[in-house]
Formats: structure tokens, sequence, C-alpha cells
């Protein structure tokens, strides 16, 4: 099982991932931006950072690398895609996601340690996850407030595309319609969120409950290869 | 302390009808000196490049004859003072570069690209080691908390810390922050970086072998920062002056995580062989340094230099501080391999010259003509120095010697005094409070190392792939400093090293920042001398090197100069990250204990801010061969496993500290001290070498003993649990307060950690503006 970590110039959590997927069990490798090439990646994980200083808007010029053509026909393919922060927003961007990042409520940047529910447990994102387990995970961004039309966070909800939301007295840290604080593509094969797994992947650093996740990817796409 | 009425503002310096050297800040003597080295008089472009080397931010002409007096070696130093930061081997081939800069002047008229660039310059400086930062503290000093100014710098210059660090994804981990109101015109914004590195990829700023290429890769050149050496960072200064303000440079942490992850790999790869950012002086100062070191010269091509604006002149060329620029000497079979990585990275990269054996700067223009010519070690080794004179005060505050008998007036200011009130004004105290607005705003945890960031305690960083830990914390003591600028570095040192040894981490070494006015004067002058002599005394004490930092003078303005700020940096290691103590209490029933004990004086401390007026203003002493033995004690109990926390007493005094204690741990203490005839010394003084640390009760024996063996006090002061920090005073001291205020008030601190935490949590957004 192999997942490719995409590196955009000024991404800055693309070495966390590739450590943090190694510890969930899988071979993880770096992919070059200017190379459209995915190296025969079975997930791809789009790091945080700020791609392209993210000029113009956050995950803006990003969505126009020669690399994400490819992880659009990964997509397409049902290949599994996580974006983490600049990632979701490149994501949200690229319109591989639903719904769009603004800036926080609080006009700042905001890094604090935050609890998430679990909507589902039957994704590819969150099948190692334990029945009625929160997960503690830090956030650390200037630009994470979900937002999208009424009617559409209805529906997203209605199908069940709303993954994780912030909850407890750490709260919800940018304002963030419904709390949403991850999301599902429609066919459920790319999901963006906020706050960082990755850097949740070890007791020794607070909590190792990103780990979680990251494992029901890398478990997830293994099956998915034994299946193909 | 207030601010005086303000005096009217400085007239702007007539530059127009001056003469060139004096308009560039060099002095009529200087220039004599200058045609001395030259054997002829400089022409124009020759005068820029010598008035920027020589300003006192590059030169160092005031303050190199003290600085040649600290301790500057040790075991494990394989880079220090000279180069751009300190590294120190810390085994299996790694190694540690650690390096605090101070970014004073740029913050304090343009906050937010001033203290940006003081990270970039600062990470610049580690990563030309050959080293992959991963840590920065930022250490800030504020005026006033309430005025406007404050507030605005305060908000701009953590916007500017966060704004780089965040974006080119190394951890902001710790810090300090400190209001005094002798900053208000001249904030401090003082950077530690911490880099780590395999001991081959040490990289040196050196120019060896005419024959190979200069290059300079990074973002083009323009005019930004033109003189921000000499004439921003090295003259007393009125408030935004507008002159100033192109001597701000501007940062673009964009580039800058390119430049870092460029010349890493230009590092891993072997393919130079010398590196040299370019921050104050820009070009100048990089040819002309790496060029002495090596005892070379360097032949520059001027036209070369790629530009991002027309029309430069040649003088803005070599002094133009633009940032995220590096010059790199390359072999010329490999410079076809250092294009490729630059560009990858889509940096511009051009060779501007090459290295020659005559030991001369040479700038060439078009065709060849040659535009100035100065030997390297005129503009860096061989620069100006000045013995400058340093007189005391008239009235100097010394500490009283060690061990001086108390004085009945050291108890006077807690006549009346409800203890649980004084401690929850220290606590909301914005220097004691809650930093968590400030660290909110920084990305603690990029990079997945972060233990422990930057909420209280020092800063823990483990190694991936190692059982290891880098400690690191900054301290300083200017309200000590203001008393006794001796005393405020020896303190300031021992403090830092004391944060870093209660985690159980072994100092590396120390890097300092020193802080001070104009070394013209003779009082700053004598402040930085006896500055100097502190930070030697303690480290020969500690048994440390200094490995490295930075001066910074003229911290003046119209209205007076800032108080004598010794800025300290330590890392420490740890060998085994499972062996870590932290500062918080931990579980119900430990014991609580006290190790050292006070010594009399409440001068420079935050309650005689609180009391007013303290009649007896001499802050207390220190003894350092006690302080030693208390660290090698410390060292010695976490190495065996005995300490379930151990914390250190600073400001606000044993109090606050246990305050800390709990809050931190979210668990109460129910605890007893002995009061002598002075119970503010005893609760709230801020006496040094006193550490409050718990142990399990099965572990108090042997603690008893080991503290016995070394003759360090030890005393039992209680148990933890509940939820209320509660502290019966008993002794010769502990009544009169209650009778004097009527029956009904305790004479005790009894207060539930949610009054605590409220006051702490709030401190500093209220202080500043930012509640709610």
């Amino acid at each position: 099982m192999k997942v490719g970590v995409v590196v955009f110039p000024g991404s800055n959590c693309d070495r966390d991932a590739i450590h943090a997927a190694r510890l969930a069990g899988a071979q993880a490798e770096p992919l070059w931006h200017e190379d459209p090439d995915l190296h025969g990646a079975d997930a791809v994980i789009l790091p945080g950072g700020f791609a392209y200083g993210d000029y113009l808007r956050a995950g803006a010029l990003a969505r126009f690398s020669p690399i994400m053509g490819s992880v659009r026909e990964h997509a397409e393919r049902g290949g599994l895609v996580l974006g983490i922060c600049n990632g979701f927003q490149v994501l949200a961007e690229a319109g591989l996601v639903p719904g769009a990042l603004l800036r926080n409520a609080s006009l700042r940047f905001e890094h604090r340690w935050v609890r998430l529910t679990v909507t589902r447990r039957d994704t590819a994102f969150t099948s190692a996850i334990p029945p009625d387990v929160t997960l503690l995970m830090p956030v650390a961004h200037g630009e994470g407030c979900y937002t999208s039309p009424d009617d559409k966070l209805d529906a997203l909800e209605a199908r069940g595309g709303v993954l994780f939301r912030y909850v407890g007295p750490e709260g919800n840290p940018n304002g963030s319609a419904r709390d949403v604080a991850g999301v599902l593509s429609e066919r459920e094969n790319v999901c963006g969120l906020m706050p960082h797994p990755e850097r949740a992947s070890e007791r020794l650093l607070g909590s190792d409950d990103g780990l979680l996740l990251l494992r029901s990817l890398v478990t997830s796409a293994g099956q998915r290869l034994a299946a193909a | 302390m207030t601010v005086a009425e303000r005096p009217p503002r400085p007239a702007v310096a007539e530059v127009m009808h001056t003469p060139l050297h004096r308009a560039l800040g060099l002095t009529d003597h200087e220039l004599g000196v200058i045609g001395g080295r030259l054997g002829r008089a400089p022409n124009d472009l020759e005068l820029a490049m010598f008035s920027v080397m020589w300003s006192e931010h590059c030169s160092y002409k005031s303050s190199r004859p003290l600085l040649r007096t600290l301790p500057t070696s040790g075991p494990g130093l394989v880079a220090g003072v000279g180069e751009n930061a300190g590294v120190v081997s810390i085994g299996d081939g790694l190694a540690v570069a650690f390096k605090l800069e101070s970014h004073n002047h740029p913050s304090a008229v343009e906050p937010f690209q001033g203290a940006a660039t003081g990270v970039g310059g600062i990470l610049r400086d580690i990563f030309t080691m050959g080293a992959r930062p991963i840590a920065v503290l930022d250490a800030l000093k504020f005026g006033d908390p309430s005025s406007a100014r404050t507030r605005r710098l305060v908000s701009g210059v953590v916007r500017g810390v966060g704004g780089y660090g965040n974006c080119v994804g190394v951890p902001t981990v710790g810090g300090e922050l400190a209001f005094h109101p002798s900053y208000e015109e001249n904030p401090l914004v003082n950077v530690m970086a911490v880099g780590l590195l395999e001991e081959r990829d040490l990289t040196r700023a050196a120019a060896p072998g005419p024959g190979n290429l200069v290059v300079l890769y990074g973002s083009a050149t323009g005019r930004d920062g033109i003189g921000g050496a000499s004439v921003l960072a090295s003259a007393t200064f009125g408030d935004a002056d507008p002159q100033k303000r192109p001597t701000v440079q501007i940062g673009d942490p964009f580039a800058g995580k390119l430049l870092i992850e460029a010349s890493l790999e230009l590092i891993e790869r072997g393919l130079l062989e010398g590196l040299q950012d370019l921050g104050a002086a820009g070009i100048t100062c990089a040819v002309s340094e790496t060029a002495d070191r090596a005892g070379t010269g360097i032949r520059l091509e001027l036209d070369a230099v790629p530009r991002r604006e027309t029309g430069m002149a040649a003088f803005e060329v070599m002094i133009s501080e633009s940032q995220e620029r590096m010059l790199a000497i390359v072999r010329p079979d490999r410079i076809d391999a250092v294009v490729e990585v630059c560009r990858r990275w889509g940096l511009p990269v051009a060779v501007i010259g090459r290295v020659t054996d005559d030991g001369d700067v040479t700038v060439v223009g078009a065709d060849g003509v040659e535009l100035a010519r100065v030997p390297a070690s005129a503009l860096t080794s061989d620069a100006i120095v000045y013995e400058r004179e340093g007189r005391p005060p008239a009235r100097s505050r010394r500490a009283p010697a060690p061990g001086a008998p108390e004085l009945a007036h050291d108890g006077l200011p807690e006549r009346g005094m409800d203890p649980g009130a004084v401690l929850v004004s220290l606590l909301g105290d914005p220097n004691l409070a809650s930093r968590a607005w400030v660290t909110g705003r920084y990305d603690e945890t990029v990079g997945s190392d972060t233990v422990c960031g930057g909420a209280h305690g020092a800063a823990v960083v483990r190694i991936k792939g190692t059982a290891k830990a880098l400690v690191m914390a900054t301290d300083s003591n200017p309200r000590v400093g203001a008393l006794d600028p001796y005393l405020g570095a020896v303190s300031a040192v021992a403090e830092c090293t004391r944060n870093v040894v209660i985690t159980g981490a072994r100092p590396l070494g120390v890097t300092d920042c020193l802080n001070f006015g104009d070394p013209e004067r003779a009082e700053a002058f004598w402040q930085l001398t006896e500055a100097v002599r502190g930070i030697a005394d303690a480290c020969r004490a500690l048994e440390l090197a200094v490995t490295g930092g930075n001066v910074s003078l003229y911290n003046e303005s119209a209205y007076g100069a800032i108080v004598p700020t010794t800025q300290i940096g330590v890392v420490g290691l740890l060998d085994d990250i499972g062996r870590l103590v932290h500062p918080v209490f931990r579980a119900g029933s430990d014991v609580v204990a006290l190790l050292g004990e006070s010594t009399p004086g409440l001068g420079g401390s935050i309650y005689a801010d609180h009391a007013g007026a303290v009649p007896d203003d001499r802050p207390p002493g220190i003894d350092l061969a006690r302080e030693s033995v208390l660290q090698a004690l410390l060292l010695d109990a976490t190495r065996s496993g005995l300490l379930r926390s151990a914390q250190d007493v600073g400001g606000g005094g044993l109090c606050v500290a246990l305050a800390e204690c709990c809050l931190w741990g979210g668990i109460g203490a129910d605890l007893q001290v002995t009061v002598g005839t002075a119970p503010a010394v005893e609760l709230f003084g801020e006496s040094p070498s006193r550490v409050v640390v718990s142990v399990a009760p099965t572990a108090w024996d042997a603690l008893r003993s080991l503290a016995a063996g070394s003759g360090i006090p030890l005393r039992r002061l209680g148990l933890i649990g509940g939820d209320r920090l509660r502290i019966r005073l008993v002794g010769e001291g502990a009544t009169g307060a209650a009778e004097e205020r009527g029956a009904g008030v305790a004479d005790e601190v009894d207060m539930p950690l949610d009054v605590l935490r409220r006051a702490w949590e709030s401190g500093l957004p209220r202080a500043i503006g930012e509640a709610g």
C-alpha cells in the first residue's frame, strides 16, 4: 500500500504527513508538484502549508499545478485522496470537495487543540475509529471557516457528507458553518479536513487520535488494492 | 515607574547639507582611519561599503573588546562565536545549531515586517550552517500595555513572528513577553532559532579556493533595507521617523521557505564550498566576511546581480538588505547542478563573481571598470574598534552579598496584606499571566516534534529516530538589570539554565542578545560592561560556553534609554525523552517541597511593582557556586527518576510558582510555608536558586538524602490534592496582618483554582485591550 504526499512549493506538512503515514503502516513517498506521475500511489495526501505562498487565495494557485490534473483523474477513478488544512483548501478550490474556506471568524491565525466528533464509521477515512470516540488534534490556520449556502449544507448533511465536527469546550476555532471540520466528496473517496491528524499520531506529542484516521485510509486503500 | 513628560520630538537630521560620510553614519575620525587602511581616500562606493560594515551592528566596534572576555569554548562545540550560529554536537552524528538575535529598531518602525524579517534572518543563520530549523522562540518586550502605541506594536509584532514562522513551517514553541515603561518607544524583538543537522553537513560561511564561483540565489535585489545596519540599527531614533521607513526590509516567507529547502538540498548533496546568508549590509557583508574567513578575495561583477528594479546605483546594489538571498561558493564543475536545484525551487540564481587570491573585495562594473577595491579584512576582522569609557551612575543599587543579614524593613510592604488577593493580582499581571493570547497565533505543532510548546515552562522538541529531545528556554531579568546590570545578566543565565535543567536536560551552551543604550554614553557602556562580566561569571560557574549571540546598542529614544536587558537563550539535551520532568503537579498525595531558600531583597520583583513603595529596592543576590550545586542535584534527581515535577521559582516568587504548578496540572495543593520576619520575601520575593518539586511519598526519603548530601536546603511544604490552593503561614511572621485587618480574614492563601485560573488567563488580553 503506497501513499503519495504531494509537495507544492510552500507545503510545510509534507514531511509530517509522510512520517505519520508510515506510522500508519503505509509506504509513503513525496510527489513533486511539477511531475504529473503519481508513481503508483494508491492514495494521495495533499498536506498542509502555504502552497505557492497562498497568494491570491489559499489553494487558488495550487489547483492549476501539473500534479493536480493527475490527482483529479485518480479521484475520478475512485482513488482515495485526503486533503489536510491547506490540502483541504486546495481540494475545495479544485471542486473535489464541496464548500469553501474563508478567513477565520476571529480574523487571526489560530493554533489550538480541538476535539472532533466523527459522524460515520463506514467510510474509507473513519473505518478504524472505534465508536463513541472523539478525536483530539491540533488546528493551525488562518483560513479555515467552512462556508456553503444553507441548502447545500442541508444536502451535504443529508447525504452524510459532513464527516467531522468541532465539539466540546475547545470549541469551533474558526467560525465554520454548523461546526464543520471535515467533509466528504459525493463519491466518498475524497476527504478534506482542517485539523491535522498527522500531528496527532504519537502519544508523546499529545495525542495519537489522528493515527486512527490515517490507519483507516491505509487499510481502506489496501482493501481496494486487494479487491482490484 | 512612569514615563516622564515627553520632550518635543527631535528634528529630523538635515541630510542634504552634510558631507557624504556623515550622512552615511561615519565620523570624521573614522573617515581618516579608512584613508589609512586604504592608503588613499575612499571613493563614494567604498565609503558606502565601509559605512555599513563599520556600523555598530556589523562591526561590534564598541562591544568587541568586551565580548572577547566571554568563555567561548566547551565540550562538543563544533562552531562558535564568529560563525552564523553556534553548533554543538549531541552524539549519533547529530548536532544542534542555535542563536538569539535582535530586530528591535525595524520592529519599532514597522512592527509586522520588522518582526517577520527578524524571524527570517535568524532562520537563515541556522540553515546557513547546514541545519534544518526546528524551532523558534520569541522574547518580546514592550512598554505600557494600555498605551495605544504598545497595543499596535504587540499586535503587529505577534502577527509578524507568526506570519513568517507559520508559513515557513517552523514551530514557534516558546519565548517570553514582558512589559516595562522604558520599552515604550523602543520595543525589543529578540528571536531565537534552533536547528538540527548531521555533523557531516556542517557548512562554513567562507570563500575558499581561488577560482571558485560566487553564486547569488534567492530573491532579486531591490531598494529595500538600504542602510538598515548603519542608519537604523546603529543610532538612536525618534518614533516612526518617516525617513527611516525605507530602511526596513520586507519579508517574503514563501521565498524563505523555498530558500530553506533549496539550501538544505545543496548542502546535503555536497555541492557547496561555503554558504553565507545576506542580512545586514547585504552583498558587501557576505562577500567581505566569506573572503576574510578564508583569507581570499572576491571579484564581483556588479551587473550580474539580478535586480527587481531598474536604475539602481552601484552602492544601492552593494548595501541593499533585500531579504531571502544567499551567497554560495561553488566549484566550477558543480555550477550546473547548483543552478538546476535553484531553478527547481523557483529561485533566481546567478554567478556574480569569482574567488581570488588577492585578499581584496573588488567590484567591477560594465566593461570591466573597477568601481571599488577594498581589503576584505579592512571591512571585517580589521574594522575599527573603540575602547569606550564606562562609568557607573552616581547611585547604584547593588545587590547585597549572599548571606547578608535580612533587614527589618524587607517585611514592611506586606503589613495589612491579604496574600490570597496579592496572588490573584500577580497572576493577572501581564508579565506573569498566560501568554495563550500570543501563542495561539503561532503554529507550535508543525514538524510533529513538539512535546511541550509555549503554554508553560521550557519548550521540548523531540528528535525523530532517537530517544533524545532538545529542551529550550529564553529568559531575561530586566527589572533586576535596571537596578544592577551585572546581577540582571547573572540571574538571566542562572534562570535560563535552571529552566532547562529542571526538565532533566543538560545545557549545551548559552546564546545571548545584549540590548543596551548608546555606548558612547559612559553609563550605558558601563551597563554593557557589567552585563558581559555577569554572563562570563555565570557561564564559568556553570561550566558553559557562550556559543554566539548578538549585540543591539542605541536602544534609546528622545524619551530615554531602555533598562539594560540581557536576553539569554539556552538549549539542553535530554538523552531519554521518557525521563522528561514536567513543571506541573500530577498526582494527588504527592509530596510538595522547596529546594533552596529565599534570600533578602524585593527589588526588581513584580511584587515590588504591585506594592508600590518598597523601602529597600535592592534585588536579592545570587551565589553561583550554590546555583551550580542545585543544578547538579536536579540532574541527579531526574536521572534517578525521583521527581514527579519541578518548577523554577521565578517572577512572582514562591506563591506564583506553586499556583502555576496547580493550574497547569489541574490539581490543587494543601501546603504550609514558614515565614520569618519578612513574609513578602518568602511568598513573593524572587530570589534565585529555588525550585518547587513534587515526589511520590515513597520517594521522599531518597530525595531528602540526595539533598542533604549536596547541602541544598529542602523544605517539605505539603501535599497535592483537591481543587484549591491552600498555603497556611506559620512562624513568627505569620501573625500581624490578619490581626490588623480584623477578625474573619484568614492570614493564608486559600483560593479555588477556578479563581486563580480566571486571573491568569484573562490577565494579558485584559491588559492589552483584547478581552472578550
